[in-house]
């Protein structure tokens, strides 16, 4: 039986949308929930972003509650950065109790790219332990080996990056989270479907869900940035160039253009098992890719 | 080796402030090796002491200088009592270590630390110190290509590289290599990247609980050979 909506919607063998909302630094989460209101009938669930980019914001737990709160579903971003073992176990713990059952398993971005960053980089797990960690916690004891009262039952996601320039120490890795007890994976951005035909000629072999990550560009400068700034993110100079061939103030557009091309693609060669799109800011245009893309779709 | 940077004059000159009577202690090992407390840095420290002293016009220090072999082991120690009769103050030109090995020996007079302990290294090139071992107490570099993750990879993670990696530098700093690109490259060179594919648990970071210790067991293995 399906832990999840979300997991439900995996195992369904249809289409899945996902999407992510990043909350804000501020106590006032009146944006993040326009967002939620806005996509959560339109997508199959929404990713709550964890001090992305390493800055610090509202909690990915809080925005997952929110996302409870306006009826969607949520998918709990955990990274490694900031917790050590006791502080992740008993979020998941919170997490489960209040029937926030996805989790995305990420090991963060380094501390050196954020807004604090002075602080103590924790990463006292990787991503595969992590993964591994929640499924013990399945089994009803935690990482010392005690027991739990009760114990929580999880749909396990993780990450992996199809677009790095030296692939080969990403798959191993992949192998692993596969192996830990992923059920789907997320990818990094991807601009490239042949990256992505290229990973799915390999990952077919695993029983695993992917899905296409794909970044909604905003303008050619925006892109620049990415490639320099963000960890993880490589965007061909064709698309950069795509980007700048457009008027100013067009880049939005263009953007959602290359996403919706993108989605279509791998819908209609079926790719991959879906997509998570990610607007970066720009949540409020998702609802225009979905419908561009003609993919809208309820959640279950 | 233990690598260490030497404060700044402005620092030292504040930490000196309150003691007329300084002795400026230099580490004849690792410090010297990389250039932060040894007999020379001593010497030259000690004219730039003396000189800010000159400049700023209201000096009230004396400075004495001497350098000890090894400041972490007692056994180097004992002609410290001698140098610090008319002393005030002893400025440690050793790692964090020294300073607290003379704090313990001499007891009665305070040490300061003129060095900032960075970490355990080698000599890369002349001037150039890399950082090699976090002496996590669990060695695992037969795992990995004798190149330490928990080291050398930003986060220390064990199981490969994370998302950040580009162009086979670390997401952190692109001028420094990626240690999982490095590990991946060298066991492919080894044959050996089944290494990379097992996993490998989280670490225990009670390998030696802190404060750590480690007792000899020499006696035990002589006892072993004897028995």
């Amino acid at each position: 039986m399906a832990n999840s909506l979300f997991e439900e919607k995996l195992n369904s063998g249809e289409f899945i949308v996902t999407t992510e909302v990043g909350p804000p630094k501020s106590v006032d989460v009146s944006e993040v929930v326009h967002h939620i209101k806005l996509l959560k009938d339109k997508v199959d669930a929404i990713n709550i972003t964890d001090h992305q980019s390493s800055v610090m914001r509202f909690p990915s737990i809080g925005g997952c509650l929110l996302v409870k709160e306006l009826g969607g579903e949520p998918i709990l971003q955990m990274t490694c950065r900031d917790r050590n073992r006791l502080a992740l176990q008993a979020e998941l713990l919170l997490a489960y109790s209040r029937d926030i059952k996805n989790v995305l398993c990420l090991t963060g971005d380094s501390v050196d790219v954020g807004d604090h960053k002075e602080a103590k980089p924790v990463f006292d797990l990787d991503s595969v332990q992590l993964i591994k960690m929640i499924r013990t916690l399945e089994s009803g004891t935690d990482m010392g080996g005690n027991e739990l009262g009760a114990a929580p039952k999880f749909c396990i996601g993780a990450t992996v990056h199809p677009e790095a320039d030296f692939i080969e120490p990403q798959l191993i890795k992949f192998d692993k989270k596969v192996n830990a007890g992923a059920q789907f994976l997320q990818t990094q951005g991807i601009f490239e479907l042949a990256s992505l035909r290229r990973f799915m000629q390999y990952a077919s072999q695993f029983n695993i869900k992917i899905l296409a990550g794909l970044i909604v560009l905003s303008s050619a400068g925006m892109a620049r940035y990415m490639n320099n700034n963000v960890p993880g993110i490589i965007i061909s100079q064709a698309i950069i160039d795509e980007m700048a061939s457009v008027e100013k103030g067009k880049g939005l557009q263009k953007g959602i253009e290359i996403a919706t091309r993108m989605i279509k693609t791998i819908k209609e060669e079926n790719l991959c098992h879906g997509v998570h799109i990610m607007a970066v800011g720009n949540e409020s245009i998702v609802p225009d890719i979905l419908e561009a893309a003609e993919l809208v779709s309820t959640p279950g | 080796m233990i690598v260490a940077e030497q404060k700044s004059l402005e620092e030292i000159r504040r930490m000196i402030a309150p003691y007329p009577r300084v002795l400026i202690l230099g580490c004849g090992t690792c410090m010297t090796v990389c250039n932060a407390g040894g007999e020379s840095e001593v010497s030259f420290l000690h004219n730039s002491l003396r000189l800010a002293e000159v400049r700023s016009g209201d000096g009230i220090h004396t400075f004495t200088e001497h350098t000890v072999k090894r400041q972490c082991d007692p056994e180097f120690l004992e002609t410290l009592s001698e140098k610090t009769i008319d002393v005030d103050v002893i400025l440690s030109l050793g790692c964090g270590i020294g300073v607290q090995a003379i704090a313990e020996y001499l007891g009665d007079i305070p040490v300061l630390p003129g060095v900032n302990t960075s970490f355990m290294g080698m000599t890369k090139e002349s001037g150039v110190w890399d950082e090699r071992c976090a002496a996590c107490g669990e060695c695992r570099l037969e795992d990995t290509g004798g190149i330490c993750p928990i080291t050398r990879c930003t986060k220390g993670i064990l199981n490969g590289p994370c998302a950040g990696t580009k162009n086979g530098k670390c997401e952190a700093n692109k001028d420094v290599d990626c240690a999982w690109i490095l590990i991946y490259k060298r066991l492919e060179r080894l044959q050996q990247l089944d290494k990379m594919r097992r996993y490998y648990s989280p670490r225990n970071f009670r390998a030696i609980p802190r404060p750590r210790r480690i007792l000899s067991k020499v006696e035990i293995a002589t006892g072993e050979s004897d028995g």
